[in-house]
């Protein structure tokens, strides 16, 4: 019986020799994560299971990464609610403000997430792991809870999407953000919901790591379980630098049954920026041309890589961000901080005028760093552009990566790097 | 007299409670500002055993459980919607908010009209248009933990049996 990608880790995961889509089961869990936002209402519904202990300190992954530095009273309290909790649960991956990285940047980076996991997590953007091969999905607080004291969760089987992307002719300065744009702009917002969205091709072969987490990072954005793709040589050489315990590779069989599939030529996909208010509203950048924006930001769970910083910096280098933008970079994790200090990257956005942040999710939530007043507009390097998500609940978001991010805080308004440079 | 109070499409999480009041998590803390970036009236003219009738894929966007505990805190009876996000419908079983799938409801069914509902067995009526519908039923598994009140009754029962 032929499977999914998908399908074999969650079997595997469930004692099953096989599974079909639509079953539910319960899986053995590799990894449980929760964050300041969403840890503290796990930590009070995991003490009303009357269990001592979470079911394994080395599989419990706690990132203050939201309101960190904490940005107000109440948050500190969410903080010390964590900390207290990962002292005395003895969490290994606890991270303290100063060593910790916007979660879906910073566990996959050391090495806590690996090929062939099964991992939840209480925020959305779990699906991120996906990158490496693993099956990972967002839960809430209570499932998370549930999951810290058993190590296991239930899960229906998704039906999986194929998404093949043809050929490695790129336009220039597109990236894995274009692709995943591109994508929800044809599917929806929920053109995916219940499902595995599954990346492959050539194009995605040619796609770097980081490009790859951006990719299956969005999958949320359009209603998928997760979003997955195949462990190649590029995964291997960036695990096994990390890796601290066995992994698992999986593959789909050639004759795995998809509900959908979707091929594009990678050739034919423009940069992206998807307008307010969804991020479904993808567009080509040129449609974004005379639109002035007040703020850009460079970060985020999404485009907070090397990556990424590396792209903006290539453009912004011995340029100014234009007088009327606010440009805010906000590195994803302070191994990241600290390779762009060293590449000179911080100091080309410095130079530009850039405000450079310590890692935090920040605005990105319209939590703080960079909130929006009412009838701003930013352009960002994030994942949602809903209506208040970064602040006034009249202001504006445009998504998009990092390239057009770059060139936007130069020229003022939606740009093409093409048009700065 | 229980009102309906309606929604489009995609009602993300992001303003079912925005996340600058997630700093806090008490229930009537994010009660007070439910639904405040679709609708600043909602949280003052909310009354205990209202409905919310949405569109598709309601409750999209982030994973917090915050946003059906505000629901829930806020008075609201049951949510009706054409469609759910999947962590949002996991969300709302978890912490006990009733949550009903009928795209006929949702149709026929205008803000401010008088509704009710029965939970236990899906049928929705609209007392000020005289119509009823039929929720979809939720699968086997869903009804068992629903009847536990919830995931961690539900697990808890199971541990103990097992
Ligand atoms: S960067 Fe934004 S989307 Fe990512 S985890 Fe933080 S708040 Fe969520």
């Amino acid at each position: 019986m032929a499977m999914t990608i998908t399908e074999k880790i969650l079997a595997e995961h469930a004692g099953l020799d096989r599974v079909v889509p639509g079953q539910l089961i319960t899986a053995k869990l590799d990894l449980t994560l929760a964050n300041d936002i969403t840890g503290p209402v796990s930590i009070r519904e995991f003490e009303k299971f009357g269990v001592k202990n979470v079911w394994d300190k080395n599989k419990v992954a706690l990132v203050p990464d939201h309101f960190t530095p904490n940005k107000d009273i109440a948050s500190a309290e969410l903080s010390k609610t964590m900390r207290e909790f990962a002292k005395k649960q003895e969490i290994v991956h606890y991270w303290e403000q100063g060593r910790v990285g916007v979660e879906h940047c910073l566990l996959p980076e050391q090495g806590v997430t690996l090929p062939g996991d099964v991992i939840i997590g209480a925020d959305s953007h779990t699906c991120t792991y996906g990158a490496l091969g693993a099956f990972a999905t967002g839960v809430g607080s209570t499932d998370l809870a549930a999951g810290m004291a058993t190590g296991e969760a239930w899960f229906r089987i998704p039906e999986s999407i194929k998404f093949v992307f043809k050929g490695t002719n790129f336009q220039p300065w597109v990236s894995g953000k274009d692709l995943i744009l591109y994508a929800i702009g044809k599917i929806g917002v929920d053109g995916a919901r219940y499902r595995a969205m599954e990346f492959t091709g050539e194009g995605i072969a040619a796609l770097s790591m980081d490009s790859r987490f951006t990719m299956c990072n969005m999958a949320v954005e359009a209603g998928a379980k997760n979003g997955i793709i195949a462990p190649d040589q590029k995964t291997l050489d960036y695990v096994q630098a990390r890796a601290k315990r066995p992994f698992k590779v999986y593959n789909s069989d050639p004759d795995a049954q998809y509900v959908e599939v979707y091929e594009w030529d990678v050739a034919d996909i423009p940069l992206q920026v998807a307008f307010p208010h969804l991020p479904e509203n993808a567009k080509p950048v040129s449609d974004g041309k005379g639109i002035k924006i007040d703020q850009v930001v460079i970060g985020s769970c999404t485009n907070g890589r090397l990556e990424d910083l590396q792209v903006a910096a290539r453009i912004l280098k011995g340029k100014k961000v234009h007088s009327d933008v606010r440009l805010i970079v906000i590195p994803g994790t302070p191994d990241i901080y600290k390779q762009a200090m060293k590449e000179g990257l911080l100091e080309i956005f410095i130079d530009a005028g850039a405000v450079v942040s310590t890692p935090t999710c920040g605005p990105c939530l319209g939590g703080f760093m960079g909130i929006l007043a009412k009838g701003e507009r930013a352009l960002s390097t994030t994942n949602r552009n809903f209506v208040g998500r970064m602040g006034h609940p009249e202001s504006e978001i445009y998504l998009a990566g990092p390239a057009v991010a770059a060139a936007t805080a130069i020229a003022g308004e939606i740009s093409h790097p093409e048009e700065v440079l | 007299m229980a009102r309906a109070w309606k929604f489009g499409d995609d009602i993300d999480t992001d303003a079912i409670i925005p996340a600058r009041y997630m700093n806090q998590f008490s229930p009537e803390h994010l009660a007070a500002h439910c639904m405040e970036d679709a609708d600043v009236n909602f949280a003052k003219e909310v009354k205990t055993g209202d409905f919310i009738i949405g569109g598709k894929n309601f409750g999209c966007g982030s994973s917090r459980e915050h946003a059906p505990v505000a629901i829930k805190a806020a008075g609201v009876k049951a949510v009706i919607a054409e469609s759910y996000a999947r962590i949002f419908y996991r969300n709302s079983l978890n912490i006990g908010l009733p949550i009903l799938e009928s795209p006929e409801a949702v149709q026929g069914i205008e803000a401010g009209d008088e509704v009710s509902v029965d939970l236990e067995s899906g049928k929705i009526k609209n007392l000020t248009k005289n119509t009823a519908f039929e929720a979809r039923p939720f699968p086997p598994f869903m009804q068992d933990l629903i009847k536990a009140g919830g995931l961690i009754p539900y697990v808890k029962g199971r541990r103990e049996n097992a």
